[in-house]
């Protein structure tokens, strides 16, 4: 028995299991009524996860869910919109082949007797995007919009809504110009007066001091701490929000640095967005030999794009890039390789592993052009190279032949490594490496990074965690929002000007201009 | 300024392409054959476009989730020897032959329809078998079971026996006023497909399926229903064409409609839906379908062989999809340019 009149939902114990990992923990949480409840984590902590189970999209593997003192449980998203729960995915969940009141009001639909009543739904569209203060014509193909726009229809779809009780919003702002943030925080504050209670996550810690009323926060799917907003300082939640556990040994750098030639410099870098705007603005950045250079940044940072602009995966990028002291063309991703580039790639499962072929072929296969004899593939030396590799990097393996999937995550992730530098590579680009491994793993990824910067490889590594950035690398680059925010080196690597970098480039108004 | 009101005169003409076509056909098979233009031939390409029109029009449906349905031409040949076999040797259960009256035997077709759709989407649904394959499938063991239903021999003379009460099947292949009853099956099943398609939710969450699969499920749409119910109007509306078929050549033959259902894709295609879901409309599935009708009258009765015939339809229908593309590329191109002239 719950029953508080200042909680509109109340979580008791939340569990959720995937195969394999446990995204939430033993979460409670007091959803207050009127109130902007913020959740604040890093990636992964379990923020989107929790409020998919109040929304209905997923269910709790334990624990229990209560509104005005009964117990709840939604089996589907119908059944929390009945209660009065709507939710603005993180994702846009729209469908940009049917119009802007089609959208709105889709499973909302106005009915005279069997048919569709469209004029309703005109003016109903034409009504709530007023109130928006973005009066787009409600026939427009929503795929024709501007991001911006297409969040404020996912906005209006959840406002017409009569009986709307908690509103959720997963990163709402985070295609919003600095203009249409202010509408929606106006919007926010109508809908608090009228009763509404609103759970806001985001990235973006000068907003929620702004608009947010209670701060919970999460970390590695546990709950760590909640405060009223004006209780707390920015310090706070940096502090909660990353912990003072998990502590990695920082390396000790043999090679002068200092000294070091500038192997590769990246100018004026930039990257437009599909639908305006820009996913890298005017980036400059340069590398040294034998150097671990970190790029961090949060989720849209930009962060990823740097190195498809690398590896010749978006041609439509403008810059220069001088690798070796030449002016280098990047062509497509096999010149790049060929340039000496490799990249370990973020996704592991969908990017990094050809899951079908066993791990001996998706070691060898991004250089299996030199084991060739005439046409022919040369086994005996594809075996030798991988096997050197399978030691190197210290891979567990009982036999080179079994399928990939049968080794760990970590494994895996060094079968990819090892891929990358088959093709001995001078610049080893790798995307979130520790990503999905155990602390193990982890630990023996660093080593290996560490192991071959001191033989003269150049590494970038791009991260989201900030305790691993800070224990690799030996100056790391800020993203936010496209634009480099910061540079840090040897002291000036802090969490605090790590944090305080990546939120530097927000609410300037021009992401989505 | 004057290239904007270029790309605005590009684009009607290509949104009406099928329909202009159509007419330019029309146009030149009328010189190209004499007779082209008479009344009977007229109600031979009206009656052949109705059997493809009708197909399309459960498969517009179909596609426009995304999904494609291969089975409607065995459709077509099962029920129509179901058909036949039930007025020529009725249902033999046990000792005991039951026969069944026209309207009860429409009924039932209409139902046994609507079951092997249900079927193909319960295996595209609950059994995750991607359509084409699901179909494909389906498509075998209808045709297999339309041959083992008379051995693969003919029902001939479907007139029915008056002291059974069967009689009048023909009906269906007869001319009413003058018009093939199968136009006016047509007709009125168009009109239902496209109050459905824009009428009714329903219509809005084929659309919604189709364009946004995830989308649509964390709105509410019960998604898996939605996609059964299409393979249920496209089963419906073939076993309407093994129907009028069989009733239009008196005899159920078990190798009716095979290849139709590529006529129906075709039809479908060309009426401007895309094959990707998401869009589509009925009266571009009618006009489809006239253009696939007229294209295949009009080169028989100009003499051009039946392997040409084959050559030119796949061409019309690559054409067709590339034109379909450049309308899409240039509409994005519009509305990208209408967006930063707004601003």
């Amino acid at each position: 028995m719950y029953d508080d009149p200042n909680v509109v939902l109340h979580c008791e114990k939340i569990d959720k299991i995937y195969p394999g990992t446990k995204a939430l923990d033993q979460v409670s949480f007091d959803l207050l009524k009127a109130k902007v409840n913020v959740l604040i984590g890093e990636n992964g902590a379990g923020k989107s996860t929790l409020m998919k189970m109040i929304a209905g999209i997923e269910q709790p593997s334990a624990g229990k869910m209560y509104m005005g003192g009964e117990e709840v449980y939604f089996k589907d998203t119908n059944a929390a919109r009945a209660r009065g729960i709507g939710i603005i995915h993180q994702e846009l969940s729209l469908f940009p082949n049917l119009t802007v009141y089609q959208n709105i009001y889709m499973c909302h639909e106005q009915k005279s007797g069997l048919f569709l009543n469209d004029r309703k739904h005109v003016e109903g569209a034409e009504k709530i995007l007023k109130r928006l203060e973005h009066e787009i014509p409600p026939d427009t193909l929503v795929g024709d919009l501007r991001v911006g726009q297409q969040q404020m229809v996912e906005i209006a779809r959840n406002l017409i809504q009569d009986d709307l009780k908690v509103l959720i919003m997963d990163e709402p702002t985070s295609s919003l110009s600095a203009a249409e943030v202010k509408v929606l925080f106006k919007i926010m504050r109508e809908l608090l007066e009228q009763g509404i209670s609103i759970v806001y996550i985001s990235h973006r810690l000068e907003e929620i001091m702004e608009i947010g009323d209670h701060v919970t926060i999460l970390r590695d799917g546990k709950y760590v701490a909640d405060a009223d907003v004006k209780d707390i300082t920015l310090s706070w939640i940096v502090e909660n929000m990353v912990g003072k556990n998990t502590q990695y040994h920082r390396f000790e750098r043999s090679i002068d640095l200092k000294s070091a030639e500038k192997i590769l410099e990246i100018n004026h870098l930039s990257l437009p967005k599909k639908g305006g705007g820009w996913l890298l603005d005017d980036v400059n950045m340069y590398l040294k030999k034998g150097e671990v250079l970190g790029i961090y940044g949060l989720l849209g940072a930009g962060r990823s794009e740097v190195f498809e602009c690398l590896m010749g995966m978006h041609p439509e990028c403008t810059g220069e890039f001088i690798f070796q002291g030449k002016k280098m063309n990047v062509k497509n991703i096999a010149n790049q390789i060929k340039n000496g580039f490799a990249l370990v790639p973020e996704d592991r499962q969908g990017q990094g592993l050809i899951q079908t072929l066993d791990i001996c072929k998706n070691a060898s296969i991004a250089s299996m052009q030199n084991y060739r004899s005439g046409v022919f593939l040369n086994s005996a030396r594809e075996g030798k190279a991988v096997d050197d590799q399978i030691r190197d990097l210290h891979i567990k393996v009982a036999d080179k032949h079994l399928p990939i999937l049968s080794l760990s995550g970590g494994n895996q992730q060094k079968v990819v490594i090892a891929k990358g530098l088959m093709t001995s590579p001078t610049v080893l680009l790798m995307d979130e490496p520790s990503r999905g491994i155990d602390i193990g793993a982890k630990t023996e990824v660093f080593e290996i990074i560490h192991e071959f910067s001191e033989r003269g490889l150049s590494i970038i590594v791009v991260s989201s965690e900030l305790k691993e950035i800070m224990a690799i690398a030996d100056r790391i680059y800020v993203l936010s929002n496209g634009k480099l925010t910061g540079e840090l080196e040897e002291a000036e690597i802090t969490e605090d000007n790590l944090v305080r970098a990546s939120y530097a480039g927000l609410g300037t108004g021009k992401s989505a201009s | 300024m004057k290239k904007e009101n270029n790309n605005q005169l590009l684009m009607t003409l290509l949104k009406g392409r099928t329909f202009i076509v159509l007419i330019l056909l029309v146009v030149f098979f009328s010189f190209a054959s004499k007779s082209f233009l008479s009344l009977a031939t007229l109600t031979m390409v009206a009656k052949h476009v109705a059997l493809y029109g009708i197909l399309g029009l459960g498969m517009t449906f179909v596609i426009i989730t995304g999904g494609i349905d291969l089975s409607v031409g065995s459709v077509v040949g099962l029920t129509g020897m179901l058909a036949g076999g039930l007025i020529q040797e009725g249902l033999t259960v046990g000792s005991k032959t039951l026969y069944f009256s026209v309207p009860a035997i429409i009924v039932l077709m209409m139902i046994f329809g609507c079951l092997v759709g249900c079927v193909n989407g319960l295996i595209v649904t609950k059994l995750g078998v991607a359509p084409f394959i699901a179909t494909l499938g389906t498509m075998y063991i209808c045709r297999g079971f339309a041959n083992l239903r008379s051995g693969g021999a003919t029902f001939p003379k479907l007139q029915g026996f008056p002291g059974l009460g069967n009689t009048g099947f023909k009906t269906l292949g007869s001319n009413w006023f003058g018009v093939p009853a199968g136009v006016y099956i047509f007709a009125i099943l168009a009109i239902i497909s496209a109050i459905l398609l824009k009428k009714v939710a329903f219509g809005w969450h084929v659309l919604a399926v189709g364009g946004n699969e995830k989308s649509a499920r964390l709105s509410g749409i019960k998604a898996d229903k939605v996609k059964i119910i299409v393979y249920m109007i496209s089963g419906f509306c073939a076993a309407w064409v093994g129907m009028i078929n069989t009733a239009q050549l008196n005899a159920a033959h078990p190798a009716s409609g095979d290849g139709w259902e590529m006529n129906a894709i075709a039809a479908t295609v060309l009426g401007g839906t895309s094959m990707a879901g998401g869009s589509g409309t009925i009266v571009g599935t009618i006009v489809g379908a006239f253009v696939i009708g007229v294209i295949n009258d009009g080169m028989t009765m100009c003499g051009v062989s039946e392997f040409w015939q084959k050559v030119i339809r796949g061409l019309v229908i690559i054409l067709a999809v590339v034109i379909d593309q450049t309308q899409r590329n240039l509409q994005a191109k519009m509305a990208l340019q209408a967006r930063n002239s707004g601003k």
